[in-house]
């Protein structure tokens, strides 16, 4: 069974922590993955960096920006996540735009990421339906979980078919907007996730966008069945490199 | 083989819409309504109103006498520079305003290089009474400063795009940031055949009207509809899909899109977006990109501002690759060169994105009795300190 589907039925909210490969470090991805699980993070998105991040607010973009500089490549990613497994047991998750896919070949993108040992992928900007008629079966043969996106603004026929095609969770997106821009939780947030909720869909759901600190993390678990924290780790990161990772943790999930 | 765009939205192999789920609503309301609108008697009629009394169509077929003697061919300028705002882009924007306010949208935003597309957008904001809000990258700010100062005045509000490389591809992707944050009450005004469908089938739809002019102007003064060859600068490729539209299907006619090789198709320093390119995603299209080996878009270099976009519209990759449409890389001496000769022989001062279309008599042979119809995409003024600066007038 994939560490993904493994990890969704263990009977506990799931904390999950996006960064960006190469950042703050060219050499870091490893040591951050390896801190988080320590610390007790439940999955790990991992960012693979691209010029054009169209769905990420200021701080990802940056980072993006400071990982390529500093020599992040697909290759070199693979490179670093060779001897992963040996070490980290978690599920792991690639995140990323899909021109850099398309560009190493998505059948050979799909069979690396599972010889290094990485359960799924996250892809922005790649449809649902140019996913189920040309990737689907790759992505299969490889055991790779696509994981993808329902907003507030998807319908309720979209999200239902969207469920019909999902193999491990749906990610959530909290709220219309990029990555990194919200500042707690309101009632159009809760709404929103009690009416998802009420859907009683067959893959459990994931909230990201906006979720920053313990109490944006309790509101979005209520109704889910985890929460993924991205920019305000990257921004941890900027400011604090790779210290006090235990504490950013622990910040999260006590009060 | 068809040139045009099929049911899901390819042209050929490229084109579709890879957009984040974030977008999907907004591209899908759009997707299904605007041939819809587009159909609307209405629609047709306001819009046609508008290009008339307001744009100041049709622009004139003007036989170019002096510049067909030295080139022993018959050519055609089609005046896009006598339009209103001085370039073709607001054939554009005048059909995506009304399309806007069909679909109730109050807000507008835009991305825009030169500023070309940006004064377009904030005029027909400016006409229809709506909230104008353009991105433009932090460099092109700095550089462009005369149409920064002409979207102000006409009530944009003007926002820098401080992220990546800070020009127009940046610029897009904070507009599409916006789209993004704002999803039910704002319309994207695209500026050219780019981005997820529809939009370039809807703004090559607008654009069109450049082609359906040509046909008629032509038979009045040669008396056939049809050029034996038509050529336009390419960028994103707004103005070629509008000069070629007509055509796409008539083999007879050949079409020749220009692009800016900047200092050399080879120097590192170019735009030549379809012999550079390879097959990519950009700002939500598939279709061809100057990019790293590793899928990195990179930034393109040309001295005119409007063609240095790192992409090109589906509808001209599917032209390049099934060889419909000859593809020609001038350089920016060449394109200099030619829009100073324009100037001296026949009193017209183009913007430097047409003055690579009209470097084509250097660089190809027509026959004597070739018609040939070049796209005069826009007028100089905006690039007067460029001339001067490259010529030390």
């Amino acid at each position: 069974m994939n560490r993904i589907n493994k990890k969704l039925q263990e009977d506990k909210k799931l904390l999950s922590i996006y960064f960006t490969a190469g950042y703050p470090d060219l050499s870091d991805t490893v040591g951050i993955i390896e801190s988080l699980e320590k610390n007790g993070v439940d999955m790990i998105e991992i960012g693979l960096p691209f010029s054009d991040p169209l769905a990420d607010g200021p701080t990802i973009q940056a980072s993006s920006t400071q990982a390529l500089k500093n020599g992040m490549t697909t290759e070199v990613l693979f490179d670093q996540l060779k001897d992963i497994r040996k070490t980290v047991s978690i599920p792991l998750i690639i995140m990323g735009y899909f021109n850099p896919m398309l560009q190493y070949g998505v059948e050979a993108f799909c069979k690396k990421c599972a010889e290094v040992g990485i359960d799924g992928l996250i892809i922005p900007d790649l449809p649902v339906d140019v996913y189920n008629d040309h990737y689907k079966s790759i992505f299969e043969t490889h055991g790779i979980i696509n994981v993808f996106l329902i907003t507030p603004q998807t319908s309720e026929e979209r999200i239902r078919f969207i469920d019909s095609i999902s193999k491990g969770f749906i990610y959530m997106v909290s709220s219309a907007s990029v990555t990194g821009s919200s500042s707690g939780f309101g009632d159009v947030q809760t709404n929103y996730f009690k009416r998802i909720h009420q859907m009683e869909l067959n893959n459990p759901q994931i909230i990201g966008f906006g979720i920053s600190d313990h109490k944006t993390f309790s509101q979005a678990t209520q109704y889910a069945k985890g929460a993924i924290i991205g920019s305000a780790f990257v921004k941890h990161l900027k400011l604090e490199g790779k210290t006090k990772i235990e504490y950013f943790v622990n910040s999260l999930l006590q009060p | 083989m068809t040139y045009n765009i099929n049911n899901k939205g390819y042209y050929g192999e490229f084109g579709g819409a890879y957009i984040p789920e974030m977008l999907y609503p907004n591209v899908e309301e759009l997707r299904q309504n605007y041939l819809k609108v587009m159909a609307e008697p209405e629609f047709q009629e306001e819009f046609h109103a508008l290009l008339k009394d307001y744009v100041g169509r049709p622009s004139p077929l003007y036989f170019a006498k002096r510049l067909s003697a030295k080139y022993n061919t018959k050519i055609y300028l089609k005046r896009e520079d006598l339009n209103h705002t001085g370039a073709h882009k607001i054939n554009n924007t005048i059909g995506q305003i009304l399309m806007a306010k069909r679909l109730g949208k109050n807000r507008i935003i835009a991305e825009t290089g030169a500023g070309q597309h940006g004064v377009a957008t904030a005029t027909v904001c400016a006409l229809m009474g709506l909230e104008c809000i353009v991105y433009m990258g932090e460099i092109d700010i700095a550089r462009q400063a005369p149409n920064v100062a002409r979207m102000k005045m006409l009530g944009a509000t003007v926002v820098p795009a401080l992220s990546g490389s800070r020009t127009l591809k940046d610029a897009t992707n904070e507009a599409i940031r916006d789209w993004i944050n704002n999803p039910v009450d704002t319309h994207y005004i695209i500026g050219s055949v780019v981005g997820p469908h529809p939009y370039p089938d809807m703004v090559a739809r607008f654009q069109a009207i450049v082609s359906q002019e040509i046909q008629w102007q032509l038979q009045e003064k040669e008396g056939t509809s049809k050029p034996d060859y038509v050529v336009a600068c390419v960028g994103g490729g707004s103005n070629a899909a509008g000069a070629f539209y007509h055509f796409l299907e008539d083999t007879e006619v050949k079409l020749v899109a220009v692009e800016a090789a900047g200092k050399g198709v080879h120097s590192g320093e170019s735009a030549a977006t379809s012999i550079l390119g390879k097959e990519g995603i950009i700002h939500g299209s598939k279709t061809l990109l100057m990019q790293t080996p590793d899928g990195q878009i990179t930034e393109p270099y040309s001295i005119s501002a409007g063609l240095d976009y790192p992409g090109v519209g589906p509808m001209h990759a599917h032209l390049y690759k099934s060889g419909r449409a000859e593809f020609v890389a001038i350089t920016d001496d060449d394109a200099m060169t030619a829009g100073l000769e324009l100037c001296k022989m026949e009193g017209i001062i183009p913007a430097i994105e047409s003055s690579h279309a009209l470097a084509i008599f250097e660089h190809k042979k027509f026959k004597p009795d070739d018609i040939v119809v070049v796209s005069l995409s826009g007028r100089g003024d905006k690039d007067l300190e460029t001339y001067i600066d490259h010529f030390g007038l």
